[in-house]
């Protein structure tokens, strides 16, 4: 890890810094630029001041929507963790097995999300789904278009269904990085599988759980497709999380103003959480390499 | 009173402390329990195929067959709904356009985060770990956020509606994730490699291609991937960013729902339809995938 | 540029971020930085303290426009100080 110190090292970040500043930059400063304003029209628009701040903190349909969105990716995680491990543990290791467990499982997360929310529609309807027909069958009355907590409870299915194996993934990465003697180690002194799941693999798995925790509560915290397309963020507004009731502000309703007062409220609290993350993550590295130089 | 281990019984033997199980029953455990998690995992599978064998049930069917019964397969197989797709040039140039700005993204991405992670992961200068987060907030941010600007901005530039376009605002999340992998399998290498080559008098250029490029052919090939993946499943963006020319095919989907009801079928071929690129490229990667979702970090 | 519709308060804004950044730069060419441990949990170096300064204060000022009635100046003054404290102890 000893780096070089050398500063020309910025010619070659510099082309990717043109285009990603390009396409992060110019818009984050033209955000903050609407967010004061009230912009009716190219040349018409009129300086507010923090107005639109004021309104979207206190505005009780968005405080509604960060609520849900915070129980939501809190479910989520509580959910995907421990079922990733699971699938990780129980992953074939080698053979051809290996390969095509990999490829079906990484299937869900290669499908366009807006696809996903249509497979799921079609897969809950109650006249053509399996899924909603065999419910009906059984004599739920399964509806995601009037029943708010069937529409929570089949976001959260389909939630797991797409991310789930990202998390698999990841864990199952951890686990081939260990080494055989470990294991060998423990068929020796008798541990029992606990123990062998607690002292050997756990450890080894926290680095790349705290990328999946990362990415998840990002990804979580972003969903928009998924739900747009299976319920529309109904029944009433239910399933209506942060991106959807921002996209419906600033595309449907033409407010530019106020969505872009809340579209900075958004990043604060997305910056504020991706910050700890990543501090986390690099302390937990710096940690393990003073212990490797020592 | 006499000592007593916790696992034995009075009286038993010394070499049976170690283990009461016989080998052969041994064997037995295990082989019991993996055939266990064999089960618990093809149920697993089972469990996450069947929508996707739903939406291919589907699209092999008839709209009638669909919404006149319940069938587990298809009983009157028909190719009608993928013909359809193919010989509808609005329908398949959709996959033409979606293909098109990924792979265009793919290349501008890899070009230009080849250098920068290289650079991040050999050595240090003013600002890097600064430089770093900011590249990892850009992968956080909710593209939400950027869509009115994003609009606007391709529309002053006169890329709205264009390949290019899609393909540059995907640079937002693509590049910091690009950096992010490589990063990882370029630290695996050891420095000395690169000590060496400029000892033989290799330019920086020259040893990058011809040498350093090479050893870390794995890792192209699994960021690639994901570049591929986040790049063709993404919507907000591609559809925001398009209205004719240059429309995805998650976008043309909608189209499927007219005023006489959905056209199930369609829909159901042109999902199917979406799923095949990704199978394709999960195939060439399959031995390294592993070690990418763990961004090259293991 | 006139769709980026630019105001005095927000060019102002981005001035003194961009201000801030190059002078970090200059300082860190003149005397670079050392990390070490203030009253934050993690060692942090100048950079690192003048991004928590300026994140807390972001914060400070949401939760002064959107839950109380008081000026919006005395948050700023608020925030400087905080950030000066960080700076020097944090």
């Amino acid at each position: 890890m000893n780096k070089v110190y050398n500063n020309r090292a910025w010619l070659l970040v510099l082309p990717m810094l043109i285009l990603v500043a390009f396409s992060a930059i110019v818009p984050l400063m033209t955000v903050v630029n609407y967010s004061v304003q009230d912009v009716l029209g190219p040349n018409a628009s009129f300086f507010t001041g923090t107005e639109w701040f004021r309104a979207m903190l206190n505005d009780p349909e968005l405080q509604a929507a960060f609520l849900r969105q915070i129980v939501f990716s809190l479910t989520i995680l509580a959910i995907q963790v421990p079922l990733g491990i699971g699938i990780a543990l129980i992953m074939p290791k080698r053979g051809w097995q290996a390969s095509a467990v990999l490829i079906l499982i990484t299937l869900p997360l290669l499908i366009p999300w807006n696809v996903v929310g249509s497979i799921w529609q079609i897969f809950t309807r109650g006249d053509i789904g399996l899924m909603g027909w065999g419910l009906r069958q059984l004599g739920v009355d399964y509806n995601i278009t009037r029943d708010g907590t069937d529409a929570w409870l089949t976001i959260i299915l389909m939630d797991v269904w797409h991310w789930t194996p990202l998390v698999a993934m990841l864990c199952y990465s951890g686990l081939r990085s260990i080494p055989d003697a470990y294991y060998q180690a423990a068929r020796i002194d008798r541990a029992s599988k606990w123990a062998v799941f607690r002292y050997i693999q756990l450890p080894k798995l926290t680095n790349v759980l705290v990328i999946a925790v990362l990415l998840r509560f990002m990804h979580s915290f972003m969903i928009y497709a998924e739900p747009f397309v299976l319920t529309g963020g109904g029944p009433g507004s239910s399933t209506t999380f942060l991106s959807q009731s921002l996209t419906t502000m600033a595309v449907g309703q033409q407010d530019l103003g106020p969505s872009a007062a809340f579209s900075i409220i958004y990043f604060l609290v997305i910056l504020l959480v991706s910050w700890v993350f990543y501090t986390t993550i690099m302390n937990m590295q710096k940690d393990k390499n003073s212990q490797g130089g020592a | 009173m006499s000592y007593q281990l916790d696992n034995t019984q009075p009286g038993e033997k010394y070499n049976t402390i170690f283990s009461r199980v016989t080998p052969t029953q041994r064997r037995k455990r295990n082989a019991r329990s993996r055939l266990r998690s064999r089960l618990l995992l093809g149920l697993y599978l089972v469990l996450m195929i069947l929508p996707i064998y739903w939406l291919l049930n589907m699209s092999l069917q008839t709209n009638s067959e669909i919404l006149g019964s319940m069938t587990m397969w298809p009983e009157n197989l028909t190719f009608d709904n993928y013909i359809g797709i193919f010989t509808n040039s609005s329908w398949y140039m959709g996959y033409v356009n979606s293909i098109a700005y990924v792979l265009m993204n793919m290349l501008i991405t890899i070009c230009v985060a080849l250098p920068a992670a290289y650079a991040f992961s050999r050595y240090s200068f003013i600002g890097d770990k600064h430089l770093f987060f900011w590249l990892l907030t850009n992968l956080m941010a909710p593209p939400a956020v950027f869509l009115l600007p994003y609009f606007q901005l391709y529309y002053s530039v006169g890329l709205f509606d264009t390949h290019i376009a899609v393909a540059l605002a995907h640079c937002l999340f693509n590049i910091p994730l690009a950096i992010w992998i490589l990063e990882g399998f370029m630290s695996s290498v050891p420095k000395e490699i690169d000590e060496t080559a400029y000892i033989d008098g290799y330019s920086f250029p020259r040893f990058f291609v011809k040498i350093f490029i090479p050893m870390i052919r794995s890792g192209i090939g699994v960021t690639l991937f994901f570049l591929f993946m986040f790049s063709w499943v993404e919507l907000l963006l591609a559809r925001t960013l398009t209205s004719t020319d240059a429309q995805p095919i998650g976008m043309i989907m909608t189209r499927t729902s007219t005023a006489s009801g959905i056209d199930w079928g369609t829909l159901a071929a042109a999902g199917v339809l979406t799923i095949i690129p990704g199978v394709l490229v999960v195939y060439f990667v399959r031995n390294h995938i592993a070690k990418g979702f763990a961004l090259g970090r293991t | 540029m006139s769709w980026m519709v630019w105001t005095v308060p927000t060019a102002i804004f981005f001035s003194a971020i961009a201000a801030m950044l190059a002078g970090m730069t200059v300082w860190e060419i003149v005397s670079p930085t050392i990390e070490r441990k203030g009253f934050l949990p993690i060692s942090t170096t100048r950079g690192d303290r003048l991004f928590v300064g300026l994140l807390s204060a972001a914060f400070i000022h949401l939760g002064v426009i959107g839950y109380t009635s008081l000026s919006i100046w005395l948050a700023l003054a608020a925030s400087l100080a905080w950030l000066l404290v960080l700076m020097r102890w944090g």
